[in-house]
């Protein structure tokens, strides 16, 4: 039954894929690609990736479509018509493509337990990380432990990434614009969106803190919570947003998350520890890993919330620039 | 048909690579450019998460009375690669924006003449 499922997801994503080629709209290409990333998210659940397809779905179908349909209300929505027909690409793809195929024959048949790949290190973390780490979720003990180093690394690239959208778009002032944004006019929208973003807040806090016993953790809260603020933005207008969270807040919360995760690290060799080994951080070491992936969580969570949340103030203010001229 | 079925997620996860190749070097949109690396980079996902899994495996998440688990590893992998994913795409969408307001189009094909703006 799984295979049948994959079988026909996989289909339907290759089938969007087509789509998007030949499509000229690119607001229908945006749009398209928010529903080949609900496909993956779906595809991820049916391969056992609970905390892939969560990540995917927040964020590939929520934040990236928003920030797509924000560059597209700047560059405009047609995209002009080819004239020449481009062989030389097909032919390329064409020949890139045959010779993958060829190497996929090489490739363990998909999902056999004995191939290479689960013979490495997967069975140490599936067997021992449940005591070891003393979490049920083997994805946060490998993500937020084993591979903390890492981790902060994907982390630090976040900031780097909101420090760089920063300087090349800028903040929203923080003085009141004369004009109107928002979708403030519409009843509906105001009173929905009045009811749903304290439920979606209480939700990311719910996915940060039990992230280590079901699917979630920081990187899925940071963006849920994200997608409130950019709800709240979008129904009532970015200076009212401004307003609710400052930008220069933003700016400090982003660095600060980066900062609990790098002072954990440095907390526990000061303590006698390895570089972000928790064992270390109380007297039992299960005590101490448990301590040690809330605080880095916490980090990675409030890294993401902030910037996500300032590129989209960046992209926000960069449209009612725009719009004012 | 087990043939199909062991190597069906594979030649899915090439052509979703080469569909989204094609449009990167056949696209004149910078947008559609974007798109383009973006359903690369999630063939790429598919891959990593194909090779985790294990027939009548679980969610890595420990349970009682469940004994065999997919392979947790690629999962943290591409967890964070997705969130690095849409950091990147929004520096190069920052980008286009300024490519348009400097140079009045995102067309590739049309930046040829406007050179000697810069």
């Amino acid at each position: 039954m799984v295979e049948f499922i994959d079988l026909v997801l996989l289909g339907m994503l290759a089938i969007t894929a087509m789509r998007i080629i030949f499509l000229k709209d690119l607001f229908a290409v945006v749009m398209l690609f928010g529903i080949y990333s609900f496909l993956s998210a779906l595809i991820f659940v049916n391969l056992d990736a609970v905390d892939v397809a969560f990540t995917e779905a927040s964020v590939g179908a929520g934040i990236s479509t928003v920030l797509m349909l924000g560059t597209l209300a700047l560059t405009g929505r047609k995209e002009k018509v080819n004239s020449h027909t481009a062989w030389l690409p097909l032919i390329v793809v064409v020949v890139t493509g045959a010779a993958l195929i060829y190497g996929t024959l090489d490739m363990p048949p998909f999902g056999d337990s004995n191939n290479p790949v689960q013979q490495h290190v997967a069975p140490r973390y599936i067997q021992d990380s449940p005591q070891e780490i003393g979490l049920p979720n083997m994805v946060t003990s490998v993500l937020a432990s084993y591979r903390a180093f890492d981790t902060l690394g994907e982390t630090a690239v976040v900031f780097a990434a909101a420090i760089g959208v920063l300087s090349l778009l800028g903040l929203p002032k923080q003085e009141k614009s004369a004009i109107e944004s928002g979708l403030k006019s519409h009843l509906v929208l105001r009173v929905v969106a009045k009811l749903v973003i304290p439920l979606i807040i209480l939700f990311a806090l719910y996915v940060q803190f039990h992230g280590d016993y079901g699917p979630g953790g920081g990187f899925q809260a940071g963006v849920i919570a994200a997608a409130a603020i950019i709800l709240y933005a979008l129904v009532f207008g970015l200076p009212t947003a401004a307003h609710v969270i400052a930008p220069s807040l933003l700016k400090a919360l982003a660095a600060l998350g980066v900062l609990i995760y790098a002072g954990t690290g440095v907390a526990s060799f000061f303590l006698g520890g390895d570089f972000l080994d928790y064992n270390v951080l109380a007297s039992d070491p299960v005590a101490g890993q448990h301590i040690g992936i809330i605080l880095i969580e916490l980090g990675v969570g409030l890294t993401v919330f902030a910037a996500m949340l300032c590129i989209f103030y960046a992209f926000a203010a960069q449209a009612e620039r725009t719009n004012i001229q | 048909m087990s043939f199909i079925v062991d190597y069906y997620n594979y030649w899915i996860v090439v052509f979703l690579m080469m569909a989204g190749f094609y449009i990167v070097i056949s696209a004149n949109n910078l947008v559609k450019k974007i798109v383009g690396l973006n359903i690369f980079q999630t063939s790429v996902f598919m891959m990593y998460i194909s090779i985790g899994k294990v027939s009548g495996g679980s969610a890595p998440i420990v349970a009682e009375g469940i004994t065999s688990y997919s392979n947790p590893l690629p999962h943290v992998l591409i967890l964070t690669a997705i969130v690095v994913g849409v950091a990147t795409t929004s520096v190069g969408l920052a980008l286009i924006i300024r490519i348009k307001s400097a140079y009045g189009t995102v067309e590739e094909n049309e930046f040829k003449d406007k050179e000697n703006l810069i």
